[in-house]
């Protein structure tokens, strides 16, 4: 009996018409994929994207030189030199991070004690050259006064559970 | 010919240009006429396949040449022209030149007999389906030789089996071949589609149909049975060593010959250009564009079966070849044959 059952399977081809119609009933359900440059997919709040400094309202840079960040960063891609500004208070003259060595751990933006540097949501920085990973503090700062609104509204959206 | 031209120009009316000149022109018209929609259809073959495996696997496709990525063949085929042609040092250069020649050729050659319409057809031969038969039997010389003359292992591995692999399906095919033939008693392809079989021949025959329809996949060597290209386990099959246009020929032929095998299954199972299931008040509608549409309809079923089913192994080709489809045809000869027999149905009964 079991035979003429599995002749008789095979001969209709019940399950080759059953795996057909599988395939085609999946080929009229919604597509899963985003047509990616001109559609993206939602970002959270705490995304770790690429690095910014960011500046106070008042156009004063954030950063106060404290080296925490470089302290921590576990791939040692920060690199801080500082001296006392003019008005006495303490900047930074040189805020250098290798994009390359950067694991995107977002140590940096959690030792920082005034919220200066912060990983923003932006993920589309691939260069052609090794060089222009190399940021330094003006494309930082310049990071930071593009997308200061998004950073500010995701610390904002994130503060409440940390 | 107006008689104005012939007043400025002779030539066009000497006997030697009416006899000769003129004819080649025509056929030489016709063939592009017939040649052109088909390399047009073979390119947005290789679209609909990527846009139904897309769907199917829910990803969207090529969408990003043209509107949809509509433009994407032509930024393939462009990209393809661009390449370098490559010939290995060890090849056989004649040979591993003519090779992707005359798989695309034959491809092409075969169309010479396939009715389009009532009387769209650029010869209308009496033994149209032997001559299909050798030309696609012939399919596999292309292949062997590229095979053999890229002197690579892998190619020749390929080269094997594609061959093993196209003969041992053209058996069963030539013998569902006959089981039509039997029911229409005429080798003219339009005289087959013209035929109006009984409803229960039609029932009798659609077994047969599937079988061709599967074969078709093995002689193409496509999913599930395009071990040649084997990718996982003979790199590429046997054009690894091909690049540039020789590979774009082999591409060409490949879906050509898809396109050649649908268009088979249309002129013997599915009533070629007449509409679906003889409804007299669909035929308003071009017999070309039923054609078309039955021939994508096969071809769906191609591009469905590559989304569906996973390749066989080697021996389970060899044995649903061999020991399933070659007993069913023959049994199946037998008994359509006693069918029509015993209801005096024969062609040259009545």
């Amino acid at each position: 009996m079991s035979f003429l059952d599995q002749t008789a399977r095979s001969f209709l081809m019940i399950e080759l018409v059953k795996g057909f119609a599988l395939t085609l009933k999946y080929m009229f359900k919604p597509k899963v994929t985003i047509n990616y440059p001109f559609e993206k997919g939602p970002i959270s709040p705490r995304f770790r994207g690429e690095h910014a400094l960011r500046r106070y309202p008042n156009g004063e840079e954030r950063c106060i030189a404290c080296k925490l960040c470089e302290a921590i960063c576990p791939a040692q891609a920060i690199t801080i030199e500082a001296e006392p500004r003019d008005d006495g208070s303490r900047r930074t003259t040189r805020y250098d991070i290798d994009m390359t060595k950067c694991i995107y751990c977002g140590l940096c933006a959690e030792a920082c004690p005034v919220d200066a540097i912060v990983e923003g949501p932006n993920f589309e920085f691939a260069t052609e050259t090794r060089e222009e990973l190399y940021y330094n503090k003006q494309k930082l700062l310049d990071n930071g006064d593009r997308w200061e609104a998004q950073i500010a509204a995701n610390l904002e959206a994130d503060a409440p559970y940390r | 010919m107006p008689d104005i031209m012939i007043e400025y120009i002779p030539f066009l009316g000497s006997a030697f240009f009416t006899a000769y000149i003129l004819p080649v022109l025509c056929i030489t018209g016709y063939i592009l006429l017939l040649v052109v929609p088909l390399i047009l259809a073979m390119a947005y073959l290789t679209y609909a396949e990527r846009k139904v495996l897309a769907a199917m696997q829910l990803r969207q496709g090529p969408m990003m040449v043209g509107p949809f990525g509509l433009l994407q063949p032509l930024a393939d085929g462009i990209k393809l022209l661009g390449k370098e042609t490559i010939i290995p040092r060890d090849a056989n250069r004649f040979i591993f030149v003519m090779a992707p020649m005359l798989t695309f050729m034959l491809a092409l050659v075969a169309w010479a007999v396939i009715p389009v319409n009532a009387g769209w057809v650029l010869a209308d031969i009496n033994v149209g389906i032997l001559y299909l038969f050798a030309i696609s039997s012939l399919g596999v010389y292309g292949i062997l030789m590229a095979g053999w003359a890229s002197n690579s292992r892998y190619a020749f591995l390929g080269g094997l089996r594609s061959a093993a692999q196209m003969v041992s399906y053209e058996v069963s095919i030539g013998l569902v071949l006959v089981c039509v033939l039997l029911t229409t008693g005429s080798l003219n392809l339009t005289q087959i589609v013209v035929t109006e079989r009984p409803f229960w021949v039609d029932l009798l025959l659609f077994p047969m149909f599937v079988v061709f329809v599967i074969s078709a996949l093995a002689e193409t060597n496509r999913a599930p049975f395009d071990l040649p290209e084997g990718e996982s386990e003979l790199v590429g099959g046997y054009n690894v060593e091909y690049s540039s246009m020789t590979f774009a020929l082999f591409f060409l032929g490949e879906y050509m010959n898809m396109i050649l095998m649908a268009a088979m299954a249309t002129v013997l199972f599915l009533g070629g250009w007449l509409p679906p299931f003889g409804i007299e008040a669909l035929s308003f509608v071009p017999g070309v564009i039923w054609f078309a549409f039955k021939v994508s309809f096969i071809l769906f079923i191609f591009l469905w079966a590559r989304a569906t089913l996973p390749r066989y192994r080697y021996d389970q080709l060899m044995r649903l070849g061999w020991k399933v489809f070659l007993p069913l045809t023959l049994l199946w000869v037998v008994i359509v044959a006693g069918a029509l027999l015993y209801n005096n149905a024969l062609p040259g009964m009545q």
